[in-house]
């Protein structure tokens, strides 16, 4: 049976007759006729693609990706599963905040602009730092975003920026793709037992150093323990010091401004999005005395007409919008929503809320390597640090043969380097430990 | 036939239209019980605490007092801003659909064969031979363009210094091409609005590593002499970049590919209607021909005897973004051009075209350039365009784009979209036409019914205070 949309697009809400009438007010006799495309480029062929009803495609989609298996996950690497509340989906599903865009009115966008001002300040009481941005795609997106910055602010010239040697090499290469352009190198400094070799990196660091990168919790889990020295190796060559964490780990570890942070950068989305195969939210925090030459989207307050208290995105200048080539940023879409997630998150959590979280982010790792560490055949933790969610281990057995057998139990771990695994045990998974302990000590044989 | 509209306040004496969390209740926790030594944890945390009812009815408040597409019109120029099928969102909801993405290929090949699935699909839409998912938006997409451009001229042991664009281009455009190290040589529109080959010609050399150009452009007009114009951009060597922020003028009546395009991205968010979410996530996934496939970010899938699989391409550029891109987005879409189809997908470019038609011809202000497509680019004339956009919010739709691009006085740019009927869309014409004849003084002051009156900018950037607690230091 023929309907009315059958051919057409069921959201484009035009009957025959008012297309008909549409067609002759603008004086057309067709709408091929409004198309001024050159008959040598028109396209003539098809897509091949079947339209479907909004119920074959729900079945068609849970079918397909029925196909992933069904494992639980003990990853993390730099992108973390929290439990997010009913009332984070709740409220952002709201179609007033999800289907607006970029809010260039802001007297009928006060609602997205104030949820932004909030999310923002949050990151400010959680970095120390005076000014966050509302909002980078991710955190390798914002550290790239940070070298750029660094070397936009340094006075005298540099071409080098220090990152871990176990950075993600996602990340790096991320990394690598913003700063070429500005003709920065990476260059790595080593690690000891899983934190920041200062000597060597003391070494490493000189004049021609424009930013000096370190993670804590770092990728393997450890809390980096001497912040405070690799800020001072930055800032004895006049280099930016930017740090990598994220809202969890931040709401217990020493405010970043205190330890000499002029950046802090990583993924927020640790907060309100679970794992969603790798979206993110870019943390950006900076001093206030770089806030002309920070990345993205600021919101401030102001007042209206009437006296009143009220947002705006400010420092525009700064967007490539107004200054196209000579803009801090190629960004425009970002991602607002994800920031409005997080912001619900962490307020239903609280402080305590964030800092129980944070603690339990302590306690599960140490106690869980614990009892991998009984097994024959495996020694854990790996290193001698205070770990946050995640830890390494080291098996006798290759670690490919490992992540391999537990995979067929049902559990999904990293297999990091010849011998070494690492696990992630946050509350999402911590209840299947005892399972996953169980399933260890076969794959350890 | 203006609409009578007026939107959310609750407006207190002191702390603006919604106080702010903290200012509802904020509580300082110690960290006394964290199990770290003291000098690696701070002393305290202070933040908002609030129970769930009182942030149910805060965010319920913020969102009433904030305007989406499934609030009204939003005919803003270049943004697509199309109605978002509810039915996507819980498809993105699926939890088989929320994996960790270093899980092993093997174990997540639904998630593969989706993205295997919307690669190929995005290809035959645009007429590219391959596409990468990976730029989380449209300006990470160009930047992916460029690096590609770049790795292309480099493997050729052509090191090239300059990427050309229109004078009306994207801002994003310039920003993307400066970002990977090239000088933009700006290309000023004809007397026509479109490319003037003559300035092409002056503005193309050695030197020359790519054109950037959307088609239809910014002001809504088929560049129609675009054969020759790819013709002479790889004359010289250059490689053609198309911006898709447009792509929804032109879905199943032409392709960038056959064109002459060599690399494209594509906004999703816009021409696959994702929700823009109040300025992301979007995903730019980016499509190029056969020639630059060995140059696309890795990891990139692709099917074989044993299912999907991720492999890294042969010259690749690495990443730009830290994973997969924006997924969510990405299935959102998929679920999108699986609801449309081939007829579908056609039938959007054929009303948003007439739709913005229809409009242009009802509206009173002045439309200088013409035919145009999807969007039109009318003329304030006397009035200042960011007056009449405030005064616009008062009749309860959004405004157009003002003030670009500059070829046009007091710019309105302004694009409807396929999903206004025509009753919306008089509406739409009425609200225009109201501001059109209104004097000076209301279109000076507005908006009034909108929450907040109008925002000072000036002071927000001259008195900066971007947190609640840079507040309190201000008067």
């Amino acid at each position: 049976m023929m309907t009315r949309h059958s051919r057409g697009s069921p959201f484009a809400p035009h009957t025959d007759g008012e297309t008909a009438a549409m067609l002759e007010a603008v004086g057309a006799e067709s709408i091929e006729d409004l198309f001024d495309i050159p008959e040598p480029i028109r396209f003539d062929g098809e897509f091949g693609i079947e339209p479907r009803s909004e119920r074959e495609i729900r079945t068609e989609m849970r079918a397909l990706l029925g196909r992933n298996d069904d494992l639980t996950e003990f990853l993390g690497r730099g992108h973390y599963d929290h439990y997010v509340p009913s009332l984070v989906d709740h409220l952002a599903d709201r179609s007033e905040f999800l289907t607006s865009y970029t809010q260039y009115q802001p007297e009928i966008t006060q609602g997205f602009l104030q949820v932004l001002f909030e999310y923002q300040s949050m990151l400010v009481e959680l970095t120390g730092l005076e000014v966050a941005n509302c909002s980078m795609y991710d955190a390798a997106t914002a550290l790239g975003e940070a070298a750029t910055l660094a070397d936009r602010v340094r006075e005298t010239s540099g071409s080098t920026v220090l990152v871990p040697e176990l950075l993600r090499e996602e990340r790096r290469s991320v990394l690598e793709n913003y700063t070429e352009g500005a003709g920065l190198t990476v260059e790595t400094y080593p690690y000891e037992d899983a934190n920041a070799d200062r000597e060597a990196l003391a070494d490493l660091a000189s004049e021609g150093t424009v930013m000096i990168y370190a993670e804590s919790p770092t990728v393997r889990g450890t809390v980096e323990e001497g912040l405070g020295a690799i800020a001072d190796i930055a800032h004895d060559e006049d280099a930016l010091f930017v740090l990598g964490s994220d809202p969890v780990a931040l709401s217990v570890l020493e405010e970043p401004a205190n330890v000499g942070a002029d950046v802090v950068i990583g993924d927020a989305a640790t907060l309100g999005l679970g794992t969603s195969y790798g979206m993110g939210l870019g943390l950006f925090a900076t001093r206030e005395g770089f806030v002309r030459q920070v990345p993205g989207r600021l919101v401030g307050a102001s007042t209206d007409s009437a006296g009143e208290r009220a947002y705006t995105l400010t420092l525009q200048t700064r967007e490539q919008h107004i200054r196209r080539e000579r803009a801090t940023s190629n960004i425009c879409t970002n991602q607002a929503w994800v920031a409005l997630r997080t912001a619900i998150h962490a307020a239903s959590l609280g402080p305590s809320g964030l800092v129980d979280l944070a603690s339990d982010c302590l306690e599960a790792p140490a106690e869980l390597a614990d009892r991998l560490d009984d097994i024959v055949g495996v020694q854990a933790p790996v290193h001698d640090r205070h770990h946050f969610r995640e830890f390494v281990a080291r098996t006798d057995q290759p670690a490919e043969a490992v992540r391999e057998t537990l995979e067929e139990y049902g559990f999904a771990v990293h297999a990091i380097d010849d011998h070494l695994v690492q696990v992630c045990v946050t509350e999402t998974n911590r209840k299947k430990a005892d399972a996953l302990v169980t399933a260890f000590r076969e794959a350890a044989k | 036939m203006t609409l009578e509209y007026t939107q959310a306040r609750w407006n207190t004496d002191d702390e603006g239209y919604e106080p702010l969390l903290a200012e509802k209740n904020e509580e300082t926790v110690d960290t006394d019980d964290v199990p770290l030594p003291d000098d690696l944890k701070r002393d305290s945390l202070t933040l908002p605490e609030l129970s769930e009812p009182e942030l149910a009815r805060h965010y319920t408040r913020l969102s009433q007092m904030n305007y989406g597409v499934d609030s009204g019109p939003y005919p803003l120029g270049s943004c697509t801003m199309k109605y978002n099928p509810k039915f996507t969102e819980d498809v993105a909801a699926l939890s088989s659909a929320g994996v960790h993405p270093d899980r092993s290929p093997g174990s997540v090949q639904g998630t593969l064969e989706l993205l295997a699935r919307l690669e190929e699909q995005l290809g035959r839409i645009g007429g590219m031979d391959a596409v990468t998912l990976q730029p989380p938006a449209g300006a990470a997409g160009e930047f992916v363009g460029i690096l590609i451009a770049k790795a292309y001229h480099e493997s050729r042991d052509d090191e090239r210094t300059e990427v050309v664009i229109p004078d009306a281009a994207h801002g994003t455009n310039f920003a993307s091409a400066a970002l990977g190290g090239y000088d933009v040589v700006e290309l000023p529109s004809g007397e026509d609005g479109r490319v003037d080959l003559d300035a092409l010609e002056a503005a193309l050399s050695e030197e020359t590593a790519a054109l950037m150009l959307t088609n239809p452009n910014t002001l809504g007009l088929f560049e129609r002499e675009i054969e020759e114009i790819a013709g002479m951009v790889h004359d010289v060597g250059g490689l053609l970049y198309y911006d898709g922020a447009n792509l929804n003028a032109l879905l199943g009546r032409a392709r960038p590919g056959d064109m002459g395009f060599d690399v494209m991205h594509y906004n999703v968010h816009k021409t696959f209607a994702t929700p823009h979410g109040g300025g992301g996530p979007g995903a730019g996934p980016v499509g190029v021909v056969e020639e630059l496939a060995e140059f696309l970010p890795s990891p990139h899938v692709r099917g074989g005897d044993s299912g999907y699989e991720l492999f890294e391409p042969e010259s690749t550029i690495g990443k730009v973004h830290g994973f997969m891109g924006n997924w969510l987005v990405l299935i959102k879409a998929y679920a999108y051009i699986a609801r449309l189809g081939d007829g579908g997908l056609a039938d959007a470019s054929a009303k948003a075209v007439l739709n913005a038609n229809y409009l242009g011809s009802r509206i009173e202000y002045e439309v200088p350039y013409s035919p145009f497509h999807h969007e039109f680019v009318a003329s304030a004339g006397e009035q200042d365009a960011a007056d009449v956009a405030k005064r616009m919010l008062d009749y309860g739709v959004h405004p157009p784009t003002t003030k670009w691009p500059e070829l046009v006085g007091e710019a309105l740019m302004t694009e409807p979209t396929e999903i206004e009927n025509r009753r919306s869309l008089d509406q739409l014409a009425a609200a225009f036409n109201a501001v059109a004849s209104e004097d000076r003084a209301a279109v000076e002051t507005a908006p009034e019914r909108t929450t907040a009156g109008r925002i000072d900018q000036t002071e927000a950037a001259r008195n900066l205070r971007l947190s609640w607690q840079s507040l309190d230091d201000s008067s």
